[in-house]
């Protein structure tokens, strides 16, 4: 769902990716800064949110009751091509910031499984692509923010001065403020395309042995989420490193960047249109695979693939899905196999599941990423009994120290919330600082005991 | 609000100690942290009925008929926290004979069923707009459909809060807030103890299963239970008036 708006605050109804949790907001779009300090000083009872492209699975970007405060329609984009940094504002999407810096050889170093979020909603979830093990998340790779915090203030803040409300909002889900641009340091590239090699994998262990070893800068498996006993964990392993020097076939003109080209082979490894096909899929699908491939590959194909067929998720039923993300440290490896299996026993019809490896987190209170590994499942929200079935792997995953992904979540409790990202007291005691009103709320943060 | 999965996690029962009421929450998918509110007249005995329910159960005074009290009641009960699910389940019903020997006990039925609702539905939704989420079911009957000489004061009373609910529900539309309809049949239960079944009588078990699976739907505005009784009640409105008269019950 877009957000997008032109002056006229509009009653919606709105729900995140994952089309579970709904709710109506009065939404708002193109204030200017002034606007929002005005916005904040008329202190509307259910409070206020930014919203981006709404790509975050649950209720992160509602406000039910609320205000919220979709992104500008236009995305202001000023490259510096000889710091290699960019100011963007917060509504540029990452296909605008693409199009925009890849013909200069420069590169977004964080890079999520879709090109349509926007920079605000990347710093507020501080976003991991598949290069995590190597790059860190978003957090690291930023120069400044520029928010208007809480109290309708114009700030501009930066890891190095203004260390705790800068860790406070990266990751800090909108609840600190609304951000309005952000400069962020680049990666230089002299390829547009990448150096890719493909590895049929026929069991769990080897595939996490695979990314073990991985040397590349991106890493990530796609797991048969439906395979059973001795296949269990089958899957394709991805594997890949940009070129050091542009592609005489793809790019003879230089580099670029087009965000409309239909992404070419591999197919998609699900079925958009019915989950109920996940297991016929998944298998065709791993069957296909060749047992080994080197290939080169564009962007879109090798980090967007599920961009490909525009707006799945609306494909999967009135009902809708969620994607089950968590990370857990290295000694709790074997709770990946564990909940595959769990899926498994109880026919959850996951239809998409995929494996990484997370680099050290950053110590920003309310980001997700902690060395170890990361799986992420995909599953129809209507199965039977899959309630009780979360609850109690969030119960095991927050008894391993690990945690739940906030952006792609819809149903983590307040209590599980606390296991595992502990009682945030220091991240509460900047936001009283950035919000000591309160103001900035949203649906998941009512949900999780953040705001009221 | 509800979760992924549909769960609520403040829940309100107007009719704290009501059968079907208590019924319906036991049927929902209920989340580890869920608060259940049951509102009524006698706190002690509605904390005794849900004490198997898996929730954290608080009581508190609410009188359906005392119409005066329910702005005050709504804003109370709503000061701190969201509600994410209504159910209003709050009746009586009173044998027609003892009415017609006493009028004013009719007004009392009709204060319950009907008034009574008015009043606590329109401050219970005055919240639940302004939170821009959550779902109202409201307890109507068979009985709404036409009134029938063995019982037309509380036919009367649940065809009002039928058409009252119906309004409702549209007023709704577009903000975040739905309301579920539930019609049952006869209910063999607490309410209705002594009273000889009808054909296609149910249970309050089997109507809080029809209502946890309306819930589950994004579309549904209203269930019969059982289900066979839609077409009956078509039935009922087209019979010829000299049959109807003859209904004995
Ligand atoms: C197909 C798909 C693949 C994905 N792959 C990955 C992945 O590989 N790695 C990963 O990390 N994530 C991934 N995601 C999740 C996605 O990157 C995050 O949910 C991201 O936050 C979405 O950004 P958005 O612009 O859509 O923000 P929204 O979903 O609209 O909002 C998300 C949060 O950001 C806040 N926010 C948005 N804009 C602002 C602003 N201007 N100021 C303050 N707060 C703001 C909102 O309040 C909300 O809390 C994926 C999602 C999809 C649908
Ligand atoms: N049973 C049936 O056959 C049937 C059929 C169709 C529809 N319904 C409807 O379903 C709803 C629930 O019925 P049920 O079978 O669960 O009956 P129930 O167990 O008797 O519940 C009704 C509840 O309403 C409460 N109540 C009565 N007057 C009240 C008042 N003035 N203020 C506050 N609460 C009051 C009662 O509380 P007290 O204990 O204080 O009296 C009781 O807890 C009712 O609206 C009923 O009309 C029932």
């Amino acid at each position: 769902m877009t957000t997008r708006l032109d002056g006229r605050p509009e009653e919606r109804v709105l729900t995140g990716w994952g089309r579970t949790t709904r709710s109506r907001a009065r939404v708002v779009g193109s204030l200017d800064g002034e606007a929002l300090a005005e916005l904040m000083a008329a202190q509307p009872p259910r409070g206020i949110l930014a919203r981006g492209a709404g790509r975050s699975y649950g209720d992160a970007a509602q406000n039910a009751g609320g205000i919220v405060v979709a992104p500008d329609a236009a995305p202001r984009i000023e490259p510096d091509l000889r710091a290699g940094t960019v100011r963007a504002s917060a509504g540029s999407t990452f296909a605008d910031l693409l199009s925009a810096l890849v013909p200069h050889g420069l590169l977004l170093p964080v890079l999520p499984g879709t090109r349509h979020l926007t920079l605000g909603g990347a710093i507020a979830a501080d976003v991991h692509g598949k290069n995590h093990h190597v790059d860190g998340s978003i957090s690291s790779w930023l120069e400044s923010i520029e928010l208007i915090d809480g109290q309708g203030r114009a700030r501009i803040l930066s890891p190095l001065l203004d260390g705790p409300a800068f860790r406070a909002t990266v990751g800090g889900m909108g609840l600190t403020g609304i951000i309005r641009a952000a400069t962020v340091r680049l990666m230089p590239i002299s390829s547009s395309r990448l150096q890719v090699s493909t590895h049929r994998v026929d069991h769990l262990d080897d595939l996490m042995a695979g990314l073990h070893q991985a040397t590349q800068r991106y890493a990530v498996a796609w797991i048969d989420a439906t395979a059973q006993g001795r296949a269990l964990g089958r899957g394709v392993l991805d594997l890949g490193d940009h070129l050091d020097a542009p592609d005489p076939l793809h790019e003879p003109d230089g580099l670029h960047y087009r965000p409309t080209q239909p992404p070419a082979a591999p197919p998609l490894p699900f079925n958009p249109a019915t989950a109920l096909t996940a297991r016929a899929f998944n298998t065709l699908w791993y069957r296909k695979a060749p047992r080994h491939t080197h290939r080169t590959a564009s962007l879109n194909d090798f980090f967007h693939r599920l961009d490909a067929v525009a707006h799945w998720n609306r494909a999967l039923g009135p009902r809708g899905f969620l994607q089950y993300q968590f990370a857990v440290p290295e000694d709790s490896a074997h709770l990946i196999a564990h909940v595959l299996q769990t899926f498994q026993n109880h026919r959850t019809a996951a239809f998409l599941a995929t494996v990484k490896r997370f680099g050290p987190a950053n110590g920003n209170p309310l980001s997700f990423p902690l060395r170890g590994w990361c799986l992420a499942v995909d599953m129809p929200a209507a199965a039977p009994g899959l309630g009780p079935l979360l609850d109690q792997l969030d119960r095991k995953i927050a008894e391993a120290g690990g945690q739940v992904y906030l952006a792609k979540d819809a149903r983590l409790s307040a209590s599980r919330f606390t296991d595992m990202y502990g009682d945030l007291k220091d991240w509460r005691t900047v936001r009283d600082e950035l919000d000591p009103r309160h103001l900035m709320r949203s649906d998941l943060g009512r949900r999780l005991g953040l705001c009221r | 609000m509800n979760d992924a999965q549909g769960r609520p996690s403040r829940i309100l029962l107007l009719g704290g100690a009501s059968e079907i009421g208590l019924a319906i929450v036991a049927a929902l998918p209920l989340a580890p942290d869920t608060h259940l509110i049951l509102a009524g007249r006698n706190l002690a005995q509605m904390e005794e009925r849900a004490a198997t329910l898996p929730c954290t159960v608080t009581t508190t005074a609410y009188d359906a008929t005392a119409l005066e009290t329910h702005r005050d009641f709504a804003d109370t009960v709503f000061a701190d926290a969201d509600i994410d699910l209504v159910i209003s389940a709050a009746g009586i019903l009173i044998p027609q004979s003892e009415l017609d020997r006493d009028p004013q006990r009719a007004g009392e039925l009709v204060q319950t069923n009907f008034t009574g609702h008015v009043t606590t539905l329109l401050a219970v939704t005055r919240h639940l707009r302004n939170q821009g989420h959550g779902t109202l079911v409201v307890l109507s009957s068979i009985a709404a459909v036409r009134p029938r000489r063995a019982n037309f004061v509380y036919g009367a009373s649940k065809a009002g809060l039928d058409a009252f609910a119906q309004g409702l529900a549209d007023s709704l539309h577009g903000s975040g807030v739905r309301l579920l309809l539930v019609r049952p049949g006869f209910v063999t239960g607490r309410m209705t103890q002594g009273m000889p079944p009808t054909p296609l009588s149910t249970t309050p078990d089997r109507v809080a299963a029809a209502v946890a699976t309306a819930l589950t739907t994004t579309t549904a505005t209203a269930v019969w239970v059982p289900r066979a009784l839609a077409p009956i009640a078509l039935l009922m409105r087209l019979t010829p008036r000299v049959l109807w008269r003859r209904v004995k019950r």
